[in-house]
């Protein structure tokens, strides 16, 4: 086994700057395992290494990127067989970033079908097992981003995150995942589920690899995309060792359904943050409970109107039978899988007539009580903690009859989207051989700080991660 | 709960076509996901807000410059069914 997989993306880009190493080998060694995987994390692998521009930041460490982004020439489906054979004309800003930046794409990672999902089993293209445990799943949606990083099939990734889509699956396979805050990588380029939540992030082996990648996504506005922010200053590399100043407000581990082994964890962490000279301390979340009701109204609505242009016109695939409406409902039929169906049903159902006000109205005020709840916690305190996900990686097949018992997956995760605010998933540690991960979350635009303190956890931690063979 | 009728209309209103057998797990499907969802028709939320970009944001204008846009030929080229100067479609009237 090459000792160059030992290296995380960070160290990768310093040993191809000092000259030590070669961009090409690099991509070479990525490109081969990436091509030759069997846990089923990736949908397309590029042929060859790229010219990178010299003296790019990133100095050519491939990146491996969730099929929701267009690449121009490159299948891009979204795990779904209506965008079969797709090739996007552009490709997303967020990725041309991070070409530019100097990662060049090393394929495209599988992914529950247009990000819908909590387990990578609603992909079009096959299921994706979690290096940890073969027998159970990655998480989802960006569960072939997460796998891929954890498995060391490449030294990075991005994935997006609606509501848990990056942080449930980090933590179901013991890896950093992190969303920034709502508008602060661009979504041109980004295949559309639910537009008022969407985010991209990075997926990777350490809390510096996260704060690198974020440096090169985020940035100047971008013209494509109204909802982009240009964000405040560089995002700094995390140095912290101390946690000495900072509150931790803790909500979550008494609630129902959070596995004893992933409390435990979690405590466990709770335990390092103090002593690391952190102050740590319960808070309540109003309405966070009520979070996941809310969503559940709010990403099928906007989803249901944003999976209305797959009809066969102007990309993907076609079923003809007979005439134009019954080509676009047959189509759809065939092309969708089936929660993508359930979650267009859902969403269409709320904004018909006479419901709008009664779903999609009142979920956005609730929204606004869950904004209000953040808003009011970190008068009190610097950071949110929670367990990212109540439960471990759970056995393949054990949620799919039950779509209810799956979005429980989000309980802690769809409150931060909803408010927009950043959160990173860090490993914990273990539950029964498992990993187990914390979520840190904070105000909008304090990625740096985030990032700060979870690499000052992280290194009191000292999770081992490494499941490559 | 929701009734197979209006399973029926909201899959029209979708354009997509249901199977008997979807037709059936949708209904009862959806009724526990809405049943789920309806606890928010529990809370008092007169006078609040609704919130729909998170943080606060201005709009902003830019000046109206023209610039190339995707080539036609590019822009067809996804298609299943391209013409020489746009998407060919089954006509509506079809049988």
């Amino acid at each position: 086994m090459s000792e160059l997989l030992e290296l995380s993306a960070a160290a990768a880009a310093e040993r191809v700057r000092a000259g030590e190493l070669s961009a090409r080998e690099l991509f070479e060694l990525y490109r081969e395992r990436a091509a030759n995987e069997d846990l089923g994390a990736f949908l397309w692998v590029a042929d060859e290494a790229p010219e990178v521009p010299a003296d790019a930041p990133l100095c050519g460490v491939p990146v491996a990127v969730k099929d929701l982004f267009c690449v121009e020439g490159v299948p891009s489906t979204a795990a779904s067989r209506i965008l079969e054979g797709y090739r996007p004309p552009y490709t997303a800003t967020a990725v041309e970033r991070l070409i530019e930046a100097g990662a060049p794409v090393l394929g495209k990672t599988n992914m529950d079908e247009f990000a819908m999902g909590s387990s990578n089993e609603n992909s079009g293209y096959g299921v994706v097992l979690n290096p940890w445990d073969r027998e159970r799943v990655p998480g989802g949606s960006s569960g072939g981003s997460a796998a891929a990083v954890a498995a060391g099939l490449a030294p990075w990734a991005i994935g997006t995150d609606t509501g848990g889509s990056i942080r449930q699956p980090a933590a179901l396979c013991g890896i950093v995942g992190l969303k920034p805050t709502y508008g602060a990588v661009s979504r041109y380029g980004m295949i559309a589920f639910a537009s008022s939540l969407d985010q991209c992030g990075p997926l990777t082996r350490d809390v510096t690899d996260a704060a690198l990648l974020l440096r090169h996504l985020v940035g100047r506005r971008d013209p494509c995309d109204s909802t982009h922010l240009e964000f405040p200053g560089e995002v700094s590399l995390p140095g912290a060792e101390s946690l000495t100043g900072l509150r931790f407000g803790v909500w979550g581990l008494e609630e129902e359904g959070v596995e004893p082994g992933v409390a435990a964890a979690c405590r466990a962490a709770l335990a390092r943050i103090e002593e690391l000279g952190g102050a740590v301390e319960e808070i309540e979340l109003p309405y966070a409970e009520h979070g996941l009701s809310a969503y559940y109204v709010i990403a099928p609505a906007e989803a249901s109107a944003n999976l209305a242009r797959y009809d066969g016109v102007r990309y993907g695939a076609r079923s003809l039978d007979g005439d134009l409406t019954s080509m676009y409902e047959r189509t759809r039929a065939e092309g969708f899988g089936a929660e993508v169906k359930r979650r267009i049903m859902i969403g269409t159902y709320a904004l018909s007539s006479g419901y709008y006000e009664a779903y999609y109205g009142r979920a956005q005020k609730v929204r606004t009580k869950i904004v209000e709840s953040f808003r009011a916690a970190f008068e009190k305190v610097d950071f949110v903690v929670t367990p990212t996900s109540p439960t471990v990686a759970f056995k393949l097949g054990e949620r799919t009859a039950n779509p209810l018992a799956m979005y429980l997956s989000d309980y802690f995760t769809v409150p931060m989207s909803l408010a927009g605010i950043p959160a990173i998933s860090i490993p914990a540690g273990l539950s029964d051989g498992l990993p187990v991960g914390l979520q840190i979350a904070g105000p909008p635009f304090s990625e740096s700080r985030i990032l700060d303190a979870a690499h000052a956890l992280e290194q009191a931690i000292g999770f081992e991660g490494r499941r490559w063979r | 709960m929701i009734a197979r009728e209006q399973v029926l209309h909201v899959a029209r209103l979708a354009r997509l076509a249901l199977t008997e057998e979807e037709v059936e797990r949708m209904t009862e499907e959806l009724s526990s996901i809405l049943e789920h969802i309806e606890r928010i028709g529990e809370l008092d939320l007169d006078d609040v807000e609704p919130t729909s970009h998170v943080v606060d944001v201005e709009n902003v204008l830019r000046a109206d410059v023209p610039r190339p846009s995707l080539p036609r030929e590019k822009a067809l080229a996804p298609a299943p069914d391209p013409g020489p100067a746009g998407f060919r479609v089954p006509s509506p009237g079809a049988s």
